[in-house]
């Protein structure tokens, strides 16, 4: 592998989701769609959404590829082919989808007719707010959600649903049992992984899906997405989304104008766990294609190969030359992304059978192992018995090793154990039983590579979590400040429907708040004074500096 | 040869190509983010399914007999096959893709009207689209079927008579009198063509004129520099920001 000469390097954003620590409160699903798909058009679209697993997912069942045909496969030759296929195939089936999930297998969204509550005539009945369909705007019957089998609700009747459960019990005959003694659970937050290889941008036949040179973030270009949809079916994660309203598709942006300015993406930002780490990490470009390329078993390994060292030498030479700037190889260097993937070895991708090298990379939860242990008498947190059951409790084991290695237990048994050596080891801090170096031992680490370890999962203050060089706009920043919204003011844009219906008028410049002024504002001392924020408080702008204005 | 006629045949070609390169310069400039075929599919698949490769692949078809027919001089094709021959393969083929695209559209309008989201993300726009596509389409095949002849019983070839204006346009000395002499078959066929295309860049049609052919072409993975735009606080209505309850299409332009 490791033959490629390095004549480039690149840097990507990454996050990094330690799974044990959610609780599934979903405030990053609603204060993500509060900053970006609360609009007509998006209502179904949750950019990050949070599922119970085992579970469906969202949309129902995205994972299984046999009939979504996402990500990518290697062909026999050892190449990589889109599994929805070739590009003569994808334009000659164009006129209509041959693959693509329906509002169905999302659901269909709707709202309350609140207004009966204060608006129904005096009577004997207690008015009720009837369901609307967000769509038709007719009374609707709700069947199902973007989290509709929260916390295993229902789940005795839909959990086999699961396509882990399902090839578990097809392939290794291991059934997951969902009744309360025998069953375990955790959340999945997701977003889009934003991969170094990413299938939604090879399927897309007008090339407007692009990945950024400076950070990596993959886009839609809303203005030359034509609507064809190819890159719903082919993102195996069904990140990317049909805005019905605009006929363009929309994904998650890694909230791309506050990450330039410095500031965490909004479901991090407001992660009830502080689950979320956010950094860079430096790549080499030219090798990613062969990586995606390695045997199924060998993927996980072969994206971290791609992580390059920054501290090594030739790598920082590199990337001064493709014009980084001293703070992003600085900001490499303290990335909580490549530590927790790379150097503690305890993040891993998900799903990296998929082929499209994710960028969000998950710490698998302990917890079902400890639930698992709990419920059946024994103390969880106990090394002796961590350690036992995590070998003999397979279950949860073999499903986690579906989610992020391609079912190879090894590996996910590997990070379990590091992660229960570190908690007995502390446990053993806290009650004052002493440091057990032979805990740290076990799992091939030093004492203090596990204290290490510990302060960044479990006590990381803002800063250490949220790694985030800025985009150098300083100009450009000035030139917002200045930028005189009325410049768009009478603009055909400003009107819903040109004089040819909904299609005419000039395009606005996306952006939903001034984000550098946000930062300062969230990081100042004294109440804002400029007079153009007032009036401007939204849920998620709201900084507590702020006057109330009732 | 009168004044109507010239207008017709020797003025309004020239509007309408003015229209459709302008009106498509014009749109492709100011509204790259309303180009879009603006799919239906998420809110029903099946019908679609069937009817829009059918409607697709049988206009495809008939879009290479026009060009066949009214590019290729009679004068050359006699040299190879009879006239006899040639009008055979082309009733054939015709009837055979102009019934296709019929029944496509009809299917796809039938599935427009009767399922609730299609038909409420139908505006005004589309509506007057279908009316003119499916009136071409039509008048089209009663042309063909029906056309050939005038009313007083006179054998014309379209070939003779629309496929020679219809080059003559393109050297700038249109022959009126060769259009004036078709059927009127032919002529609604072709004012409602006409219509048709000055419609192309003010509709949902335009979809066609950005076939993506170049992904034929281009690598799979797109790196591409930050924009320089910088995002500006907005305060006006920002196209794509319609709060949650907009209905898809404004009942105003429905
Ligand atoms: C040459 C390339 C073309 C391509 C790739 C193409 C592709 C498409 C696609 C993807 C849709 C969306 C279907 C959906 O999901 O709802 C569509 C719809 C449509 N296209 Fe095309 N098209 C082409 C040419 C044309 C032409 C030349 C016409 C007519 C003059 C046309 C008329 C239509 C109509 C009327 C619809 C709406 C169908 C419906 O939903 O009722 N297309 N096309
Ligand atoms: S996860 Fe994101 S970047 Fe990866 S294929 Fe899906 S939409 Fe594209
Ligand atoms: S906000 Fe944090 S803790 Fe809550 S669901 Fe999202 S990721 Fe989990």
């Amino acid at each position: 592998m490791a033959t490629r000469k390095l004549t480039r390097v690149m840097a990507q954003v990454g996050m990094v989701m330690n799974l044990d620590k959610c609780i599934g409160c979903h405030t990053c699903s609603v204060t993500c769609k509060q900053a970006w798909t609360n609009r007509a058009g998006t209502e179904y679209v949750w950019f990050n959404n949070v599922e119970t697993r085992p579970g469906q997912g969202y949309p129902r069942r995205y994972e299984d590829q046999e009939r979504w045909r996402g990500g990518w496969v290697r062909t026999k030759s050892g190449g990589l082919r889109l599994r929805s296929g070739g590009r003569f195939q994808k334009l000659l089936s164009i006129f209509a989808s041959p693959v693509q999930p329906e509002l169905a297998d999302y659901y269909e969204p709707w709202t309350y007719d609140y207004q009966n509550l204060i608006s129904a005539p005096l009577g004997d009945d207690f008015p009720v707010a009837r369901p609307k369909s967000l769509i038709t705007g007719e009374d609707t019957k709700i069947t199902w959600s973007a989290n509709w089998d929260d916390s295993l609700g229902g789940s005795t009747a839909t959990a086999e649903l699961d396509p882990i459960v399902e090839k578990l019990r097809n392939e290794a005959n291991e059934q997951i049992r969902m009744e309360y003694e025998k069953s375990f659970m955790f959340f999945l937050p997701r977003i889009c992984e934003h991969c170094l290889n990413p299938s939604c941008m090879a399927s897309c036949p007008s090339g407007a899906i692009y990945k950024r040179a400076e950070d990596g973030i993959v886009l839609v270009d809303q203005d030359r997405c034509r609507g064809w949809r190819q890159c719903i079916t082919g993102c195996p994660y069904k990140k990317m989304y049909f805005n019905h309203r605009s006929g363009k598709a929309e994904k998650c942006t890694f909230c791309y104008p506050r990450i330039e300015v410095g500031l965490p993406t909004v479901c991090s930002e407001t992660c009830v766990g502080r689950l979320r780490y956010l950094g860079i990490i430096l790549y080499d470009p030219d090798a990613v294609t062969e990586a995606a390329c390695a045997d199924e078993k060998d993927l996980y390994e072969a994206q971290l190969d791609l992580m390059l060292d920054p501290y090594d030498p030739q790598v920082i030479a590199l990337a001064r030359e493709g014009g980084m700037p001293d703070d992003w190889i600085e900001a490499a260097q303290r990335s909580p992304i490549y530590a927790l993937a790379k150097h503690f070895r305890v993040a891993l991708p998900l799903h990296p059978e998929y082929r499209t090298m994710p960028m969000v990379w998950y710490i698998p939860p302990l917890s079902p192992v400890v639930d698992l242990l709990t419920k059946q008498g024994h103390d969880g947190e106990a090394a002796g018995n961590l350690f036992g059951a995590i070998d003999t409790l397979r279950i949860p084991v073999s499903y986690l090793a579906e989610l992020f290695t391609a079912g190879d237990t090894q590996v996910v048994t590997g990070v379990l154990q590091k992660l229960a050596a570190m908690r007995s080891y502390m446990r053993g801090v806290t009650l004052g039983t002493g440091r057990d170096p032979e805990l740290a031992a076990a799992v091939g680490m030093t004492p203090d590579a596990l204290e290490q370890m510990y302060r960044l999962l479990a006590i990381a203050k803002y800063a250490e979590r949220y790694v985030i060089p800025t985009a150098h706009r300083e100009e450009a920043h000035n030139l917002e400040e200045l930028a005189c919204s009325l410049d768009y003011e009478d603009g055909p844009g400003m009107y819903e429907s040109g004089p040819f219906g909904e299609a005419s008028g000039r395009p606005v410049p996306v952006a939903i708040e001034t984000y550098s002024a946000l930062k300062e504002r969230q990081r100042a001392d004294t109440a804002a004074s400029s007079e153009a924020l007032q009036h401007r408080a939204g849920m998620l702008n709201w900084d507590a500096n702020q006057e109330t204005e009732r | 040869m009168n004044a109507v006629d010239i207008l017709l045949w020797g003025a309004l070609p020239y509007v309408v190509a003015l229209v459709l390169v302008g009106g498509l310069i014009w749109r492709y400039r100011y509204d790259q983010f309303g180009w879009t075929t603006r799919s239906s599919q998420l809110y029903e698949s099946r019908l679609l399914r069937i009817g829009s490769p059918v409607f697709h692949y049988g206009l495809f078809v008939v879009l290479a007999g026009h060009l066949a027919g009214l590019f290729i001089p009679k004068a050359w094709t006699d040299l190879v096959i009879s006239q006899e021959t040639y009008h055979l393969i082309a009733f054939t083929a015709g009837t055979i893709a102009g019934v296709a695209t019929l029944l496509g559209i009809v299917l796809l309008i039938y599935r427009r009207r009767t399922t609730g989201p299609v038909f409420l993300a139908t505006t005004k726009n589309d509506k007057l689209m279908y009316v003119v596509l499916v009136a071409a389409i039509v008048f089209g095949m009663i042309a063909t079927l029906t056309g050939s002849r005038t009313t007083a019983g006179m054998e014309v070839n379209y070939r003779e008579t629309v496929s020679v204006w219809f080059r003559s346009l393109f050297i700038f000395q249109p022959d009126v009198a060769a259009m004036a002499g078709s059927t009127w078959q032919f002529k609604v066929h072709i004012l409602v063509g006409l219509a048709l295309f000055a419609l192309v860049p003010f509709s949902r049609l335009v979809h066609a004129f950005t076939v993506p052919l170049h992904y034929l072409f281009r690598p799979y993975i797109v790196y591409r520099s930050r924009d320089v735009v910088v995002p500006t606080a907005s305060r006006g209505r920002v196209r794509g920001w319609d709060p949650v309850g907009t209905l898809d299409r404004d009942r105003k332009t429905r």
